[in-house]
């Protein structure tokens, strides 16, 4: 793993319009999803008259906050399908936007500390490869090779005792990923409208025809939201519920260093996540706080606690400093899946439920959610996520089983 | 005062020049005094320059004097290395060995061997910054009575006044007026001072995150068992910022030679560590704070030149000062250029017009240091972490805090406030109303009125005089490049001009696009410099399209505030700094070692291990241990040759066969009590209670809203109105919140209280044919008879020892079983005597993996290995457990329709046609057809659909094979069926049959 300077980003990234009166297409949320969404939603479907309105600035809601982590190594087959067809488009996503976008597939390991560990660790990997996506269960000694730095011995509190891993996995940079769709949709002709908050629909009968912002009315043929921790706000405002909690979940990153890390290792069990970002500085994160808000912070108990794990497993973190601290406000639903489909509104759709774990999906839900709103479907690859399954029962529960965040 | 420091003044400064300090940079050996920084004693030497910067490895300078430093970092060589530590902040004691980093750390990847703790204090009154503003809130504070905890990153108190141990303060030297007021706090009882102590995060309620730096300045010599570094968790009821302010640098070409400093910083060293920056100065600024510094230069003995960029020039009384003293000085003019790339050999001074261009021909004016002044932003990173709302102020050309945040108090230069005696009239009024808003009275009131803070507000401007916002000086050449906004990311003016020429507009954007302020420092010193730069370009923007940072322009909100408000109707042609906003101040507010924040918290305490009372036993007797929740559990017994699978059987054919006993006291405990105790089982648990006779026992399941299976235990009813739940040993504590979310947000009106009792019971399970026969010896009194002591009951009883237990006849491996339950105290004792009483039937001690073995062979589910959060009792085969009669959580959840007709996943053991094969449990059931031609080589093309996993795998004795739990689609309507397990690339071939394996018809738990 090269220690990189960052390239410089392109000249020019994208223009700011002012909103035109209407469009067929009102994407509600410039995240990574409701820009890749605008992005497919002109690249694969022709429809360009489209814009994505942002209450503050492009990508910079959990877009901006999160780790990065990308990998398909889910439980469910529906969950593999989704994130494996995100995490091949993910690997000619440089190509398609041209974008130096870093992923770097430097795979990714989740540490097995208990008995019960093994157990799930195994079930997923075998699931996954009989789902196609490239999974191995390592024993202690060879994740030490995978990753040096790792303390494999028993004088922790709960030894590694193995753990899975995806080669495939690995990070990107999260804004230059973001910039990279904005401007391809921006070239083909989305306007994005940043500063532009969405405070209520219009709608005539049971369909929406148009969404009132904070820089006026504009009319649309159909909405798309796309507001992650904000979804439940905008549902009621249009007259519908979504089963989703929104907590805040916090990020923090070191100063620079010389890289020592070449892998991004989780453990759920000791409540810690770790890579090393291309210019030399320790990303981590950790759960979600447990009470719900819309606050973009969190408590300092889950930074103190995540601390501990990480130099309980990585005693070269010692001395390295805390430099910043974030947070950001993931959207929860009961099973730990997205939520993708449409709406008790006619004409509205909706992309939310992420949770902890949607920038690795940012390209194949783009993707799939496109298709959705385009030709009034769910693609095979979402149509499990819909809204209905939340009266069905019929839950892909990723908590329980999987036992893996992010 | 030891080996010659040429730059050293010979009076003056609070150092020591009787006790001179080595240091080694780079293998070269430095000598400073006792009081300096690493940055002043490298002053001294005349050595300003550092490391190289990051990217374009151009030589950099220390430009500092404090936490804001972004060139001057060190890798300190010791018994771990710490890296990325700024030389301005850094103490010199003897023994420093140090590697200057050019921008980049390097972790050490030995075991830090040093202790670090934590400290958890509430405080009357917290006090952050021991300036003059902190130390009058200190003083009016303490004198109050209240209790105040002071902080103070800095080794010595004092701020601003340390630069100018001269100056008088009330009357006194500045150095005096501090050591008097260190000794009243010192000799108040609840006072608490903490220097090198930062304060670095500000959460709710004004709780406060500092850490204290205790033994690094003690070069060794600390006390064994001190922590290097303490984290203090201060929750005060009152808190006062005098948090102080930056100097914020100017940009203009080759703002980054060694040499160019800030002001502040070389008035620092000259007046605090009487170490001279240089002996030809330039001093170049925007406003009059720079010529505090031009006179501390004179009076050191250099050479001065004050370049203002006013064209008005300095204030009255700042001129009158200045002309008298003789300084030179360009007025209208500006450093638009340095020549020397080590070091500063000279600036090029211009006058400038309006704009900041070039207006004529530039002078060369050969000097060794250029001080420089942009003016000051208030340092408001604690009151903005609480997003305390910040405006931007035009007159003090700076973001200040526009209110305190609730019960948080403001005083001295983090207001804007930036000469003495307005600080010490802000600290007095700050103090005594903290201490009086946290109930303590001053005895003399009156001493600071609000009329006096009305006239320091109203003064702020005038003292400070005007500030040229000079955001950017135009360089002879026309370029940007060499304009250094953020020194440590290596940014320039020309990095935000192509930001915003890349479509950027968002303050936000323009730190993403370049990583401005990403850096140490964290925009300390280039953000405002920055936010200044995008007024400059912007100007003539329509604002609608600059989304804000953090705050709005009016400055009335916080940044949710603004973000909902947008920006005004009207925008102004030319956004202000306060329309652009600032990005977010974020904790920590200079950086933390992660081994500070992890604490004690390592190995054995991270998760302090949880053990039995009889734990002990299980130690001497060579038991392996598994860890199970938090509890160490005696996994198994291998005796001498044995392996695990042995030691298994032989503890399995104990209990199957004779007797065995298994300390089950780490399984949760809760008593339920209340005249509805009943009720709200009945509405937790899928089954019901409220009809269970006193004295009998049943086992329940209790389910989540989605009807999935979530813990299950078995329930005693002791008296008419107490019930005693076990759960299982992890689910403990889930299930102790689960109870209590539903009685105190659900269902307050049910007369109910839980209480945890795990740690009061130690639970001794007595498992086997002959369990009856080492009953009967322990509880002579008890009838254990078949008749006398039926299944699902429990007795209350006197052992032979004497000591009172509960035993119950319950099982959890479909032998004849008793638990014997006692008091945790006698957990050891009555184990010990059970062991006596089996003696002669050989009684056996086994663990969790017989246990399973025992369990699974009987189809016994344990939560959490055969059930992960979707499977219903009714997939567990346990229909008859879900009550059709009573409502419960969960109850609904069974008509959706996922939960009717085929395809779930039922539980089934599955039997490898090799009778010797255990399967990995976690492997994959599919049907032989849907493999295919892929082999397990590889990755198969496309998805293979899978009906289900084993969860549980054994070697069973009783049964003479190897088996497994499994969860399989439809799986009772296959049993019979041949399926494919698939693991590890290989393929098995399994047989489905009913879960229970052994004992069908439930015979021998009452043999
Ligand atoms: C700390 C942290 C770490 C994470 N780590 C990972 C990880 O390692 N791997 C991973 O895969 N995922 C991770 N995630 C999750 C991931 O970031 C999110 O799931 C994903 O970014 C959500 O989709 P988005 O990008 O569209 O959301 P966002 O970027 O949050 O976009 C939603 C946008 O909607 C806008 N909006 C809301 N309401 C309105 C309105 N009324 N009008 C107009 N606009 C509105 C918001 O301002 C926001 O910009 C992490 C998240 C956090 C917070």
């Amino acid at each position: 793993m090269n220690q990189r300077e960052l390239p410089q980003h392109p000249d020019f990234l994208w223009a700011n319009p002012e909103p035109k009166s209407g469009y067929d297409v009102i994407i509600v949320g410039a995240g990574g999803h409701g820009l890749a969404t605008a992005y497919y939603l002109a690249k694969h479907h022709g429809i360009t008259n489209v814009a994505v309105l942002e209450r503050g600035w492009i990508a910079g809601g959990n877009m901006a906050r999160n780790t990065t982590i990308i990998r398909s190594n889910y439980l469910w087959d529906e969950s593999a399908a989704i994130y494996e067809h995100s995490l091949k488009l993910w690997e000619g996503l440089e190509d398609e936007l041209g974008y130096d976008v870093f992923f770097s597939q430097r795979g990714v390991l989740n540490l097995a500390h208990t008995l019960q560990d093994v157990r799930d660790s195994v079930r997923r990997v075998e699931a996954n490869r009989l789902n196609g996506v490239d999974a191995e269960w390592v024993d202690p000694q060879q994740v030490k090779e995978l990753c040096p730095i790792i303390n494999i011995g028993d004088d922790i509190r709960y030894p590694v005792m193995g753990g899975t891993y995806q080669p495939r996995a690995g990070i990107a940079k999260h804004d230059w990923v973001a910039w990279g769709y904005a401007r391809r949709a921006s070239e083909l002709g989305v306007d994005l409208i940043q500063n532009c908050e969405v405070t209520g629909f219009v709608m005539d009968g049971g369909r929406v025809t148009g969404v009132e912002t904070s820089r006026g009315r504009i009319n649309a043929g159909k909405v798309a939201l796309c507001a992650a921790g904000h979804t439940s706000v905008l549902a009621d405002l249009a007259g519908f519920r979504v089963p989703i909690q929104s907590h805040p979940l916090q990020a923090l990153v070191s100063e620079l260093h010389e890289i020592i890390h070449p892998t991004v290792v989780m453990s759920n069990h000791v409540h810690v996540y770790v890579s090393q970002a291309h210019k030399g500085e320790l990303v981590m994160g950790a759960g979600i706080d447990s009470y719900n808000g819309y606050g973009q912070r969190g408590s300092f108990h889950v930074i103190e606690h995540q601390m501990s794990a990480a130099v309980e497993l990585f005693p070269a973190f010692s001395r390295a400093h805390l430099l910043r601290t974030w947070g950001g406000i993931v959207d929860v639903t009961m099973d730990a899946s997205p939520v993708m489909g449409p709406t008790p509104v006619d004409g509205m759709y909706v992309n939310c439920g992420w949770g902890t774990g949607g920038f690795k999906a940012v390209p194949g839900a783009g993707w799939a959610y496109a298709h959705t709103i385009a030709t009034d479907q769910p693609h095979e690859l979402n149509r499990a996520f819909g809204l209905d399954r939340f009266v069905s029962g019929a839950l892909i529960d990723e908590h329980g089983a999987a036992a893996v965040a992010h | 005062m030891g080996a010659h420091q040429p730059q050293r003044l010979d009076v003056g400064g609070a150092i020591d020049r009787s006790r001179a300090v080595e240091l080694v940079v780079d293998g070269e050996t430095f000598t400073g005094c006792a009081g300096d920084t690493v940055a002043s004693a490298l002053v001294a030497n005349g050595r300003l320059r550092v490391g190289d910067s990051i990217y374009r490895r151009r030589p950099r300078g220390i430009l500092s004097a404090g936490v804001e430093e972004p060139n001057a970092f060190a890798l300190v060589n010791g018994e771990h290395n710490e890296s990325m530590v700024p030389l301005t902040s850094l103490e010199l004691v003897p023994g420093l060995d140090l590697t200057l980093l050019d921008g980049i750390g390097v972790l050490d990847q030995k075991v830090d061997p040093a202790e670090y703790d934590k400290m958890h204090v509430h405080a009357d009154v917290a006090i952050v910054g021991a300036g003059p503003a902190g130390l009058a809130a200190a003083r009016e504070a303490a004198a109050t009575g209240a209790r105040v905890v002071l902080f103070e990153q800095d080794f010595r108190l004092g701020g601003s006044l340390l630069a100018d141990p001269a100056s008088l303060v009330e009357g006194v030297p500045s150095e005096l007026w501090v050591e008097r007021v260190r000794g009243e706090l010192e000799a108040a009882p609840e006072v608490t001072i903490l220097t090198r102590t930062t304060a670095f995060g500000s959460y709710d309620n004004n709780y406060l995150i500092a850490l204290e730096k205790r033994t690094e300045h003690l070069h060794g010599t600390a006390r064994d068992g001190v922590s290097r570094q303490r984290l203090w968790h201060v929750t005060a009821r009152q808190v006062v910022l005098a948090t102080g302010a930056f100097e914020r640098p100017i940009v203009f070409a080759d703002n980054d030679v060694p040499g160019v400093m800030l002001a502040s910083a070389v008035a620092a060293y000259i007046g605090r560590y009487a170490a001279v920056p240089g002996r030809r100065a330039v001093v170049f600024t925007t406003n009059d704070s720079g010529y505090a510094t031009a006179h501390a230069l004179l009076r050191s003995g250099a050479e001065v030149h004050v370049v203002d960029a006013r064209e008005a020039g300095p204030s009255a009384r700042v001129g009158t000062a200045a002309a008298d003293a003789g300084l030179r000085i360009s007025t209208g003019s500006a450093v638009v250029g340095i020549d020397g790339a080590q070091a500063v050999e000279a600036a090029w001074v211009a006058p400038i017009d309006d704009e900041g261009a070039l207006a004529g021909p530039a002078e060369r004016v050969a000097c060794d240091v250029v001080a420089v002044s942009g003016g000051w932003s208030p340092n408001v990173s604690l009151h903005s972490q609480r997003q305390g709302a910040l405006h931007w102020d035009d007159a003090l050309a700076g973001f200040v805090p526009t209110v305190p945040v609730r019960n948080q108090h403001l005083a001295g230069a983090v207001l804007g406030t930036y000469w003495t005696e307005g600080c010490l009239t802000e600290g007095r009024a700050a103090g005594l109303a903290a201490a009086a808003a946290s109930g303590f009275a001053a005895e003399q009131s009156g001493r600071t009125s609000g009329s006096e803070v009305d006239t320091v507000a109203e003064e702020r401007v005038a003292r400070a005089g005007t500030t040229r916002q000079l955001w950017v000086v135009e360089g002879r050449d026309g370029g940007y490049t060499t304009h250094f906004v953020d020194p440590q990311r290596d940014n320039t003016a020309a990095d935000v001009l192509r930001a915003t020429g890349a479509g950027m507009r968002s303050v936000e954007h323009v730190k993403r696009y370049t990583s401005i302020s990403t850096g140490v420092d964290q925009g300390k010193i280039g953000a405002v410099n920055t936010i200044g730069l995008l007024t400059r370009v912007l100007s003539g923007e329509d604002t609608r399209a600059i989304p804000p940072g953090q705050p709005g322009q009016d400055g009335t909100g916080s940044r949710a505030a603004s973000e909902l408000s947008g920006i005004p109707a009207a925008p102004p042609s030319k956004p202000t700094p306060g329309a652009i906003g600032n990005t977010t101040f974020r904790a920590p507010f200079t950086p933390v070692a992660f081994a500070a924040l992890a604490g004690r918290s390592r190995g054995e305490l991270f998760d302090v291990a949880r053990t039995t009372s009889i734990h002990p036993w299980h130690v001497a007797h060579e038991a392996l241990f598994e860890d199970v929740g938090q509890w160490k559990r005696p996994w198994y017994y291998p005796r001498a040759g044995e392996d695990m699978d042995a030691a298994v059987a032989r503890e399995c054919r104990a209990a199957r066969e004779g007797v065995a006993f298994m300390d089950a006291t780490t399984l949760g405990k809760i008593e339920i009590r209340g005249a509805d105790a009943g009720e709200f089982l009945n509405r937790i648990y899928t089954n019901a209670f409220k009809k269970l006779g006193v004295g009998k026992a049943r086992y329940g399941v209790m389910c989540k809203p989605d009807g999935m299976v979530f813990d299950d235990g078995v329930v005693l009813r002791l008296e008419e109105h107490r019930y005693f739940a076990t759960t299982t040993t992890g689910g403990a504590a889930r299930v102790l919140e689960w109870l209590e979310e539903w009685s105190q947000t659900e269902w307050p009106e049910l007369d109910v209280v839980c209480t945890s009792v795990t740690e009061q019971w130690a639970t001794i399970a007595v498992v086997g044919p002959r369990s009856r026969d080492v009953i009967a010896r322990m509880a002579p009194g008890l009838d254990v008879s078949k008749e006398g002591f039926g299944f699902m009951e429990f007795r209350e009883t006197v052992l032979a020892s004497g000591i009172e237990a509960r035993i119950c006849r319950i099982t959890f491996s479909g032998e004849l079983a008793f638990e014997i339950n006692v008091p945790t105290w006698y957990g050891l004792k009555v184990w010990e005597d059970v062991a006596e009483a089996g003696a002669d039937f050989d009684i056996t001690p086994y663990g969790t993996e017989t246990m399973h073995v025992l369990r699974a062979e009987k189809a016994y589910p344990i939560v959490g290995q055969d059930t992960d959060g979707t499977v219903t009792p009714q997939d567990l085969g346990m229909d008859w457990i879900v009550s059709k009669t009573k409502d419960f959580i969960g109850n609904r959840s069974y008509s959706r329709s996922s939960h009717q007709g085929p395809g779930r996943k039922q539980l089934v053991s599955v039997l490898p046609v090799d009778r010797s094969l255990r399967l990995p449990e976690g492997a994959q059931l599919v049907e032989r057809v849907a493999l295919g031609d892929y082999t397990g080589e590889g990755l198969p093309e496309r998805p293979i659909p899978m009906l289900g996993h084993v969860t549980s795998s054994y070697h069973s004795q009783a049964l003479g094979r190897s088996f497994g739990l499994a969860l399989v689609k439809d799986g009772r309507d296959r049993i019979g069926q041949t399926l494919i397990a698939s693991f590890l690339g290989r393929f098995a071939e399994v047989e489905v049959a009913d879960a229970v394996l052994y004992d069908k018809e439930g015979t021998r738990r009452d043999d």
